[in-house]
């Protein structure tokens, strides 16, 4: 659906259900580059089952209007803009990579309104590789070649898409060219890399958290993953063997089997 | 090494080869087994009520019922899809099934499609005469009427459609410009790529938007099995105009789900399973998707032969005293050499088209009195190929449609196997010495 958010457009997938304000809103939020499309294996399933869903395209992303947002603050600002605008008091968040960023620092700034917060290979600060920091900002296609290469593991690399017939890397790297590479790519990896606020955030984060971390992920190693959820209090940690950072893709099923046990626990449906 | 020589990171994606053998399969994820497993099953156990309910609705990926997908087939569709640079793929029971269901998942009655003029008799006739039936019409161009497929164009045009090289003539559909065309109209451009295999072009980086393949051709490549797949690009935007509702909008055979907002780049292939799987059913039997694996595995090899035996040929049949005319990419006054060279770097193709002189007469001696070449209605094998179009795989066209196809009576058609050259040719010399007294010599 499209609504307005500060004035511009913004596109989200709401699960392909219809919006529903009845139901407790669960807010999906992508990394670098991407789009809502990365979170299609769990949010269609949420919608279905009781939850109302948006799968954010982030201004300047994907389907969205606007201009990519500069810092992560502004993004976790932003985030509180869209509760306010589809008319919510409270919404679950959960985050990929710099969505992990994004949704520690809103939760930090707006604690009253986050019910529960789950990270997928999330880390306190994402500082960027130099090189392939500047090869985004110059829009160079091979960032997008290189975040596709570190960013996935086996089922990347070889294959097994829980989908028949998708193929993992190619269909990422379309995601990450759906805009132009130096204002969506190259403006995101800034925002990640001058992000220092993240360890901070997360110690006063008190909400039921959950950290999906992955044994291959070469992004945000699981040593990083585990470094910040020892910060937040109480918070779950479930590690996935022989997978890659974009763990939410490449073991859907397994990402969605502890994220609906976290959630529907957390964060239940009224009915 | 100064800064100014440093390369940087570099992509350590797995690169042709590696994939022909590798992508779409993890061994540990099957108990083991180095080699694909052939999943000979129907249907798939569900976990739960809620599980089935998930799989049936598109929330969660797997495999349901053998029709719709297979593991083994999966296999296949993720290797080709990597191979092409495409982002999703489907594979299908033939080529031609993998054409009708791209026809079908892209257009509706009531719509038009531009196509090049210059195909397998039996897509012609699909797109003659079949299609028709479904209310989808065509408009035929020459493939190197590069303008001719901008002012086909109709308001209701859904796509353009046509071979890289096309059969059996030879003529070059000049790929980048048609791709610009159809893009400015706000359409895919569709290209069977069967003649090419990705070893030798991959459409996608010449501005195709969905490429087919007969995989029964060179991709299996041993002449055992027939299979098809469609293959998805990814980079087409079916937003950016109200001309694919069905693709857009809230679709009713999945509870109002738009294949475009919630798939992007692997839309087109999503639909086409979901929708035209689903309702047509020309799935691919998971023994022929092992079979065709086995293929892909030599493909680059194979395909280097194939191109080496077939460039020789050429040289051969130019300087024979009973051949008429050579038409292939490589020969240097080809009208389409240069394009060639640049769309094929990695070779030009197998597929010779030669006129024989004396005719119809001589080319069915011809073909009647060789030996090692077989006489069939196929391309692609590892063994040499020969037919008379004329009296075989276009025979069911009229004269007029024989000549707009650019076809004529002389032409025989040569698909160059991989056997010693000097083989081929001995064998060819026997066909040209009946072909010269075509009364006297027969082996019937």
């Amino acid at each position: 659906m499209k609504f307005k958010v500060n004035g511009d457009e913004i596109f989200a997938s709401t699960g392909g259900r219809p919006f529903d304000k009845n139901k407790p809103l669960i807010i999906f939020v992508h990394g670098s580059g991407l789009t809502h499309m990365t979170w299609v294996l769990q949010t269609r399933y949420f919608a279905f089952h009781g939850y109302s869903v948006l799968a954010l395209d982030l201004p300047g992303h994907g389907l969205s209007g606007g201009k990519s947002l500069k810092s992560i603050e502004d993004m976790a600002d932003w985030i509180n803009s869209v509760i306010d605008a589809v008319g919510y008091k409270e919404a679950s968040l959960v985050g990929h990579s710099q969505g992990c960023l994004v949704t520690i620092e809103c939760t930090a700034r707006y604690p009253d309104k986050i019910k529960t917060l789950s990270l997928m290979g999330g880390a306190g600060a994402i500082p960027m590789n130099p090189e392939l920091l500047a090869l985004a900002e110059n829009g160079d296609p091979k960032a997008v070649d290189l975040m596709m290469d570190w960013a996935h593991g086996p089922a990347g690399h070889f294959g097994g898409h829980p989908v028949p017939g998708l193929y993992h890397i190619n269909t990422g790297g379309m995601l990450a060219k759906t805009r132009t590479i130096k204002d969506t790519l190259g403006v995101d990896f800034r925002a990640c890399d001058n992000y220092k606020n993240g360890f901070e955030a997360a110690k006063k984060i008190k909400i039921p958290t959950l950290s999906i971390l992955a044994t291959d992920d070469k992004m945000c190693p699981v040593k990083e993953g585990k470094k910040l959820a020892d910060l937040i209090e109480g918070s779950k940690v479930d590690i996935i063997d022989n997978c890659g950072h974009m763990m939410l893709l490449e073991e859907a099923d397994r990402v969605l089997k502890v994220l609906k046990s976290f959630i529907t626990t957390n964060y239940p449906t009224k009915n | 090494m100064s800064d100014k020589n440093k390369k940087g990171p570099e992509s350590k994606t797995y690169k042709f080869d590696t994939l022909s053998l590798h992508a779409g399969y993890q061994p540990h994820k099957n108990a083991g087994s180095r080699q694909v497993p052939i999943y000979q099953t129907t249907s798939y156990l569900f976990d739960d009520v809620d599980h089935a309910a998930a799989l049936f609705n598109l929330e969660r990926g797997g495999h349901i019922y053998s029709r719709i997908s297979n593991p083994t087939v999966g296999v296949l569709e993720e290797r080709v899809a990597s191979l092409e640079g495409g982002t999703a793929a489907l594979a299908t029971s033939s080529g031609m099934s993998a054409i009708f269901l791209t026809v079908m998942t892209l257009c509706e009655a009531g719509d038009h499609l531009v196509v090049s003029s210059q195909l397998y008799g039996g897509t012609v006739n699909l797109f003659r005469l079949t299609l028709p039936k479904f209310g989808i019409k065509c408009t035929f161009v020459k493939p190197r009427d590069t303008e001719g497929f901008k002012k086909a164009i109709q308001k209701n045009t859904k796509g353009i459609f046509g071979e890289l090289v096309g059969n059996p003539g030879n003529e070059l559909m000049n790929m980048p410009e048609v791709a610009k065309i159809a893009h400015d109209a706000g359409i895919p451009l569709i290209v069977d790529a069967t003649y090419q295999t990705p070893y030798l072009c991959k459409p996608f980086e010449h501005g195709a938007d969905i490429v087919v393949h007969s995989l029964t051709k060179w991709m299996a490549g041993h002449g055992s099995s027939m299979a098809g797949i469609l293959v998805e690009g990814g980079n087409f935007d079916w937003m950016q105009n109200d001309k694919f509702p069905t693709m857009t909008k809230p679709y009713e055979g999945y509870h109002g789900l738009s294949f475009a907002e919630e798939f992007g780049p692997t839309a087109f292939t999503m639909k086409a399973r979901a929708e035209g799987m689903r309702d047509f059913g020309p799935c691919l039997s998971p023994q022929n998707a092992w079979n065709v694996l086995q293929g892909i595995e030599t493909l680059s090899v194979r395909m280097k032969k194939h191109c080496s035996n077939a460039e020789e040929m050429v040289k051969y049949l130019l300087n024979h005293e009973s051949v008429a005319w050579v038409s292939h990419p490589s020969v240097p006054d080809h009208p389409d050499n240069a394009l060639a060279k640049k769309l094929l770097p990695n070779g030009r193709g197998s597929m010779i088209a030669f006129g024989i002189k004396g005719g119809k007469d001589a080319g069915v001696a011809f073909i009647n009195n060789v030996k090692l070449a077989s006489h069939l209605a196929n391309v692609g094998d590892t063994r040499t190929l020969v037919i008379h179009p004329a009296s075989g795989t276009h025979s069911q066209m009229d004269e007029a449609t024989l000549k707009f196809a650019g076809l004529s009576h002389d032409m025989i058609r040569l698909s160059v196997g991989i056997e010693d050259i000097d083989d081929i040719k001995n064998d060819f010399e026997v066909g040209f010495r009946a072909a010269r007294k075509p009364r006297l010599v027969s082996n019937q």
